[in-house]
């Protein structure tokens, strides 16, 4: 065998270090990178261009221009040339409050008030403590005061007359409160090692999701009064209230559950290893690490549940869209339901993206400083 | 070394500390463990090794129930070990342990990680938990990171804090389970020489590892296993110079180069 001469080589180097190159920037890379960088593309942005400048006028003229701020006479509406925005001036009300009773509605306002502040007080970081819960059930007994009625000399305002925002907010709110801890619970279950517990949860969760939540709320409102002894009435909100928390669950819990797959066995091992007991692991080890990972996928679900608050107008509960359908009603104004709608999608919009900013919020906060 | 540290530590109480008789596990078919005896006494060091799959970690995993054993009897300190969860947690409490791959929790600060078992299993006050912390963050060399998140530690930062969590309820016995083999060689000396000084300050330890100048320095018994049983088992001295198995013999050649 010929020796050969290896070609390999290195030059150690001790030059000064540098910083790394400026990166280019500016408006025209920008439009030259992201909106003509190729043939295609130039031809897809011009296109768009061309869509959005003979549609954007015209409907800056129907929603601003042209439209009806103002009025209580329908007429001046079907004659103006733009959107009729008195629609909403006009029914506010109703679509607000759905059938609570008109002269109350001051409690509706201050109802929805103490939920959105608590729900915004609670974002904050500094005010997370045990205060804060002892807060929120301050605030749930409050708000059930001013909606229920009946002491302090107030008028006494059943569920069934309970409708529009103050409905959808307390709905939602239930909702989350009740069905996380289920949640929780129903995704420990599942991974439980009885196999009574095990079995009870996996069969919860897959007959709940097996059926949407129409059946749900169909079951609660009309089958459940069925199966109760003579005289036993549990109110039409509550059965509906129950029906959203055990639909909320079921789907949660696969999240959670998610999440508890995702630790690894170690921490289980650690914690058993330093004497934590079952809970105490639960709490302290796994349910924090779980729920971090999971909480996009978490946020995700609390905002379908907000949407689906929806669903009970179905069974004659007024929600806020439920609510303004009702409005419209009225013949004089039916003709400008496109406003109203357009309204309560706004109204959606804005709670609906606040949840997700925040979620992104949470997130960036909580994966600060430590690796995963 | 070893005979000083021996007499600091039997602080009164008589007999061995951890007892394994004929103990067997099987992994549904696969006989993990076969008639297994191990005696440690107070104070000593035992070193275990042997080929991956030998059933060393399976072993040390028995002693503090993290694998549960189908036969035979594991006694710790006088208690023996049962399906009866409040006896496994009085037996998790005599017993500390460390992993292979840390598991610190990610979520909770150096220190917190150390005082959580106190604060929650003994209900010590965190005040008082986060002063015997900081004193064994000083023994492992980095009370300087008391205050960040695991994810900021280097790999030997972290099995060193992993100790000091193990410390922490004062146990009786240390398991040590490969502690040094996730780690780069540069970092395997630091936690070494904290396992050499525990040693030094009279601790029963029981350690699985590959690091023979760690067995050779610091162990009073060195057990070989392979395929589920101890095959051999003899002081440093005699393990190293004269072992009597040829699977030891076969074991050392590749180990020791």
């Amino acid at each position: 065998m010929s020796a050969r001469t290896a070609i390999s080589f290195a030059t150690p180097k001790s030059a000064p270090r540098r910083s790394p190159p400026a990166l280019e920037s500016g408006i025209i890379l920008w439009l030259r990178m992201n909106l003509f960088s190729s043939i295609h593309n130039t031809v897809l942005t011009l296109f768009a261009l061309w869509a959005l400048f003979i549609t954007i006028p015209d409907f800056i003229s129907w929603a601003f221009i042209n439209a009806v701020w103002q009025t209580d006479d329908p007429k001046l509406c079907r004659e103006a040339a733009g959107a009729c925005w008195a629609v909403v001036a006009e029914k506010h009300r109703v679509m607000l409050f759905g059938t609570f009773p008109y002269e109350e509605h001051w409690r509706g306002v201050l109802a929805i008030t103490l939920i959105v502040s608590m729900a915004i007080l609670s974002t904050f970081k500094r005010f997370w403590s045990y205060w804060l819960f002892v807060a929120w059930l301050g605030v749930t007994g409050a708000v059930l005061i001013l909606l229920l009625g009946g002491i302090f000399g107030l008028t006494t305002t059943g569920t069934h007359q309970w409708g529009g925002l103050p409905l959808t907010l307390f709905m939602f709110v239930g909702t989350v409160v009740g069905g996380m801890p289920l949640a929780v619970l129903l995704a420990l279950g599942r991974r439980s090692s009885l196999p009574a517990i095990k079995s009870l949860c996996i069969g919860f969760i897959e007959i709940v999701r097996g059926v949407p939540l129409i059946t749900v709320l169909f079951m609660a409102s009309l089958m459940f009064p069925l199966f109760m002894p003579e005289g036993v009435t549990i109110n039409k909100f509550l059965r509906a209230q129950i029906g959203m928390i055990l639909f909320f669950a079921a789907y949660a819990a696969e999240i959670v559950r998610g999440g508890l797959q995702a630790i690894s066995r170690g921490q289980y091992e650690a914690a058993d290893a330093v004497g934590l007991s079952y809970w105490q692991k639960t709490n302290r080890i796994i349910l924090p690490q779980a729920l971090r990972i999971v909480l996009p996928a978490l946020m995700n679900d609390i905002i379908r549940a907000f949407k689906n608050t929806t669903f009970v107008s179905i069974i004659g509960l007024f929600d806020v869209l439920g609510a303004t359908a009702t409005a419209l009603e009225d013949p004089l104004w039916v003709l400008f339901a496109l406003e109203a709608y357009i309204f309560i999608f706004i109204l959606y919009f804005v709670f609906c993206f606040s949840m997700s900013k925040y979620s992104e919020h949470v997130e960036r906060d909580l994966s600060e400083g430590r690796n995963l | 070394m070893t005979k000083k540290s021996k007499s600091a530590a039997t602080d009164g109480a008589v007999g061995p500390i951890v007892e394994l008789h004929d103990v067997n596990k099987w992994y549904g078919d696969f006989h993990a463990l076969i008639d297994v005896n191990l005696t440690v006494g107070r104070g000593e060091k035992v070193v275990v090794c042997g080929p991956s799959g030998s059933g060393k970690s399976t072993m040390i995993r028995c002693i503090n129930r993290l694998e549960e054993h189908q036969e035979g009897d594991i006694i710790v300190d006088g208690m023996e070990l049962v399906p009866d969860v409040r006896k496994i947690e009085a037996i998790r409490r005599q017993v500390g342990m460390v992993f292979q791959s840390f598991n610190l929790f990610p979520h909770l600060t150096v220190i917190d990680n150390l005082t959580l078992g106190p604060v929650m299993v003994q209900e010590i006050p965190q005040d008082e938990a986060e002063a015997t912390a900081m004193e064994l963050l000083e023994r492992v060399k980095i009370p300087e990171q008391a205050w960040k998140y695991p994810g900021q530690l280097s790999g030997g930062q972290q099995q060193r804090v992993a100790i000091a969590r193990a410390l922490m309820l004062k146990p009786k016995v240390m398991l040590f389970d490969e502690p040094t083999s996730a780690l780069d060689p540069e970092m395997i000396n630091e936690v070494l020489d904290v396992m050499i000084e525990l040693a030094e300050e009279g601790m029963t330890m029981i350690v699985v590892t590959h690091e023979m100048g760690f067995a050779r320095k610091v162990a009073d018994l060195v057990v070989f296993m392979d395929d589920g049983e101890i095959v051999e088992a003899a002081p440093p001295a005699r393990f190293f110079s004269k072992p009597e198995n040829d699977r030891t013999k076969l074991f050392l050649s590749q180990v020791l180069h």
